[in-house]
């Protein structure tokens, strides 16, 4: 199985979480959308961890997956925050972030 | 048999990428994420990535996607009221910009002149990707990373709980949150300012 595959394989998925960030409206599909795309890098850390037999790509994709989670504690901490102030939950109408 | 189980786990990757910004409940989009990640698991004990693949069904499909599911749950599932349609165009446009970002990527992978991307990966020592060779990295070459990432949670679980704190209902009204201490700047929050508490005493209802 050539390395290739999997880079373009994490290319399709990257921009499929690309497009669905600019597609939904709802802030916690939003957060999934971004761990889409962090996924999509980890994957390509991982091929070219494999590629050059070096496995420091590897522990990239360890550490993304470290900010991945602070982000998902802070995102959802955010959208709990919102939900709590009866704002509505729609990234068209939250245009600023100051209570 | 690697190409079998590569189709398999790819197709499932890329459903699972579906699910996730498909336009349905919510729920459904954290339960797709679930199989996208466990596809994503099997990719990478295909490119010899045990203990990732092992972190990756552990912590994130397991733990990260229980909060998720946790905020769906308290937050509504289907609390998407927002069924007002878009600008003319602009979904469109967006679909747009995501094919061509993929095109611009694709044209840059299979452009490059890197040979090594064209055969299996170079070889490789025994115990590559184990969890004693990860570790043993992560405690000698890159020490420094791993501590970093450490305070990085640290920060993320205490402003986590500072932004999802309950502020209504405090048994002293005098209590101030970090939030109250940053958007006061330097004034006295404490001389019994008003603004503290109207903010102890929730916000104004709108």
């Amino acid at each position: 199985m050539s390395i290739e595959w999997y880079l373009v394989l994490s290319a399709l998925l990257f921009s499929t979480g690309a497009g669905g960030i600019l597609v939904r409206r709802n802030p916690l599909v939003i957060l999934l959308c971004l761990e889409l795309m962090l996924n999509a890098g980890n994957l390509a850390l991982v091929a070219f961890a494999r590629a050059h037999g070096n496995q420091d790509g590897q522990i990239f994709a360890l550490v993304v997956m470290v900010v991945a989670a602070c982000e998902v504690a802070v995102g959802l901490g955010l959208i709990v925050a919102i939900y709590r102030r009866k704002l509505p939950i729609d990234v068209d109408e939250l245009r600023e972030l100051q209570g | 048999v690697a190409e079998v189980l590569f189709f398999i786990a790819a197709t499932g990757a890329i459903g699972g990428a579906y699910g996730v910004i498909k336009d349905w409940n919510p729920f459904y989009n954290v339960l797709a994420l679930v199989g996208h990640l466990i596809s994503l698991a099997a990719l990478f004990l295909l490119l010899r990535a045990e203990f990732v693949a092992a972190a990756q069904v552990v912590v994130y499909a397991g733990a990260v996607m229980v909060l998720y599911v946790f905020v769906v749950a308290y937050v509504g599932g289907s609390a998407e009221p927002m069924r007002r349609p878009f600008a003319p165009g602009l979904r469109g446009l967006a679909v747009l910009f995501a094919v061509v970002l993929l095109i611009e990527l694709w044209s840059a992978l299979l452009g490059t002149g890197l040979k090594a991307l064209d055969g299996e990966g170079a070889g490789f020592e025994e115990g590559f990707g184990t969890p004693e060779a990860l570790g043993e990295a992560l405690l000698t070459k890159f020490l420094l990373p791993f501590e970093l990432a450490s305070l990085l949670l640290l920060v993320a679980a205490v402003g986590a709980v500072v932004l999802a704190r309950r502020r209504t209902g405090l048994e002293d009204q005098r209590e101030i949150s970090v939030g109250d201490l940053m958007r006061t700047g330097s004034r006295d929050v404490t001389g019994g300012e008003a603004g503290t508490m109207i903010e102890a005493g929730g916000p104004p209802q709108r």
